[in-house]
């Protein structure tokens, strides 16, 4: 690592049109090496334009893109010497063994005989293809054929993965094994660059999240940030005692909602350190017991509609 | 880091024409369908056509035995058509595959994809020829080429496969679907046909006959009919083998271009 506060992508400006459509119009990212970034929005927003202009697959119309220092258009061998793709179209060739498969992508990263041999045993183990190892990648399920195909990116031990909606079309199992995945390559030191239109995926697995809509980032944070930009968050208060209780509800006095549940207290609070501490200063001043506390943000499905939807949320959006 | 940007065009595609050879073993239907276009014709030739034709050519023997030794050219012609088309057909599957993606985004040599192809369909090319060889020597073909004749013969014959073959990868490149790149090089199957590889062109009337004089397969045809009988081959030779070199430069710019195209 020769300069480890080197950012593992960064772009700015970034801009892309096919004819007079803009599919791209002026992106700005910064990846720190070994995160999880990911890139959200609905079909059609950008995301698959992002990832091929990254990935050396089509040339930005304007803008600039470095990967891992190098720049995706002017050096575009080292760019690819160093990052690895996973599609959602899965990149596998077909006829081939997943064993062929691996031995060929061990080949193309002039692998010594001996290390291919033991690359491609140890991934077939890791990736839980052993059995199928020597079966034509035709006859995988969906989600063998997406762990062959994220099993042949790693073959070459790249320092950036792009997955493109690594997910979709995957079962709920498969989508975990392929989460628990990208938590263990990310430990490894790998930067991952994640698109989805999953809010769950992002919010489970990213350290930061932009929200691309109409080739434009309306929102980059981590889950927590996004989350907070939008009314809806509460507090939720819980009492073992209904003497506690009873003293809460005259301490908050309007501010609270009782819950239906006989014991409990709805606070609205947006979720911040200094909100949450004045709420326990008031509670803690009165000397009022309480069980349990638990903060509820909206979730990302709210967020996403929010920032993405029609031209009523935009209010919201625009600070 | 700085051996990561050197590209290894041998090695790359030395793992490429693997990966083909290993798509044809997996994949033998296609492969049979290819080899037994041009043997089914050259049985249908001979057995059902071959009596009248061969009276027509007017030789000392005449008949059939005469016109299995006239017709081989384009029948070997014709399996290097099958051939290609089986080449348009296997790179359309590659471009739709998605894998094609995978190996535009690695560091390997760039052409390594592409000359996988073409050297898998000419080794590809050539053993459908032998067999097809074969099969008309056991049906009464009797060639009088020498050693000599013989290794010309191999030349010219990799010339035209190696001219055919980039043209395909091409239109391979080009097809939106499968089915349309199997399709696409058709064509190729019928110009031995509008040529001299049936009937001499001085039976065929009017434009059809300028055409089939001057179309590129007949010089071709032509070569390829001298060098087997022994006898000599003319101008036909440079005419053939330079109609060989503009196509595969054609083929070779086209579908290079094709693949480098960035939207």
């Amino acid at each position: 690592m020769k300069n480890a506060a080197q950012p593992a992508i960064s772009v700015s400006g970034l801009r892309k049109s096919f004819g007079d459509k803009t599919v791209l119009d002026g992106i700005d990212l910064n990846v720190p090496q070994g995160t999880i970034f990911s890139l959200l929005g609905a079909n059609g927003a950008g995301k698959t334009t992002t990832v091929k202009i990254l990935s050396t697959l089509i040339v930005a119309s304007g803008g600039r893109a470095e990967v891992v220092g190098h720049d995706v258009a002017s050096d575009p061998d080292s760019v690819r010497a160093a990052i690895g793709v996973t599609g959602q179209f899965s990149a596998v060739d077909n006829l081939l063994t997943g064993e062929e498969n691996l031995r060929m992508m061990a080949d193309l990263n002039h692998l010594s005989k001996k290390d291919r041999q033991r690359r491609t045993a140890d991934l077939l183990e890791r990736f839980d293809l052993t059995e199928a190892a020597r079966k034509p990648a035709s006859t995988y399920s969906g989600g063998m054929r997406r762990r062959l195909d994220l099993a042949m990116t790693l073959v070459g031990n790249p320092r950036v993965i792009f997955l493109d909606e690594p997910t979709t079309g995957l079962d709920p199992r498969s989508r975990r094994g392929m989460w628990q995945t990208v938590r263990e390559l990310v430990a490894e030191g790998v930067t991952i660059f994640l698109t989805t239109q999953y809010l769950e995926e992002a919010d489970e697995l990213a350290d930061r999240i932009a929200v691309l809509e109409d080739g434009r980032l309306v929102a980059e944070g981590t889950a927590e940030q996004l989350k907070r930009r939008i009314p809806g968050g509460h507090v939720l208060l819980q009492f073992s005692e209904p003497s506690g209780f009873q003293t809460a509800q005259r301490v908050l006095g309007q501010d609270a909602h009782s819950d239906g549940d006989a014991l409990a207290l709805r606070v609205p609070n947006d979720g911040s350190l200094h909100s949450l501490k004045a709420l326990l200063d008031r509670l803690d001043h009165e000397s009022v017991d309480v069980d349990t506390l638990s903060v509820h943000t909206p979730d990302l499905d709210d967020v996403f509609l929010a920032l993405t939807g029609d031209s009523d949320n935009e209010k919201v959006i625009n600070r | 880091m700085t051996a990561a940007a050197t590209t290894h065009p041998l090695r790359d595609s030395t793992t490429m024409v693997r990966r083909n050879l290993k798509r044809m073993v997996r994949y033998p239907s296609m492969t049979v369908q290819l080899i037994a276009m041009p043997i089914l014709l050259l049985l249908l030739f001979v057995y059902v056509f071959g009596g009248t034709l061969g009276a027509g050519l007017g030789g000392p023997s005449g008949g059939r035995a005469e016109y299995i030794n006239y017709m081989v050219p384009a029948i070997l012609l014709i399996t290097i058509a099958t051939t290609v088309q089986g080449t348009a057909v296997s790179v359309a599957m590659d471009m739709t595959d998605g894998i094609i993606a995978r190996f535009r985004t690695m560091n390997i040599a760039r052409v390594s994809v592409l000359t996988g192809h073409v050297i898998g369909s000419l080794i590809q090319a050539f053993l459908s020829m032998a067999v097809v060889i074969g099969v008309a020597l056991l049906i009464g073909f009797e060639p009088s080429a020498s050693l000599g004749g013989w290794l010309a013969l191999v030349g010219v014959l990799a010339a035209v496969a190696f001219a055919l073959v980039w043209l395909t990868v091409a239109i391979g490149q080009t097809s939106q679907s499968v089915e349309a790149a199997s399709s696409l090089p058709m064509p190729l199957m019928f110009l031995p046909f509008l040529g001299s590889g049936f009937v001499p062109t001085d039976s065929i009337p009017g434009g059809l006959r300028w055409f089939a004089e001057y179309q590129p397969f007949t010089p071709i045809m032509e070569s390829i009919r001298a060098l087997l009988m022994d006898n000599p081959v003319g101008d036909d030779l440079w005419i053939a083998l330079t109609w060989c070199a503009g196509i595969a430069l054609l083929g070779y710019v086209w579908a290079k271009r094709l693949y480098n195209r960035k939207a």
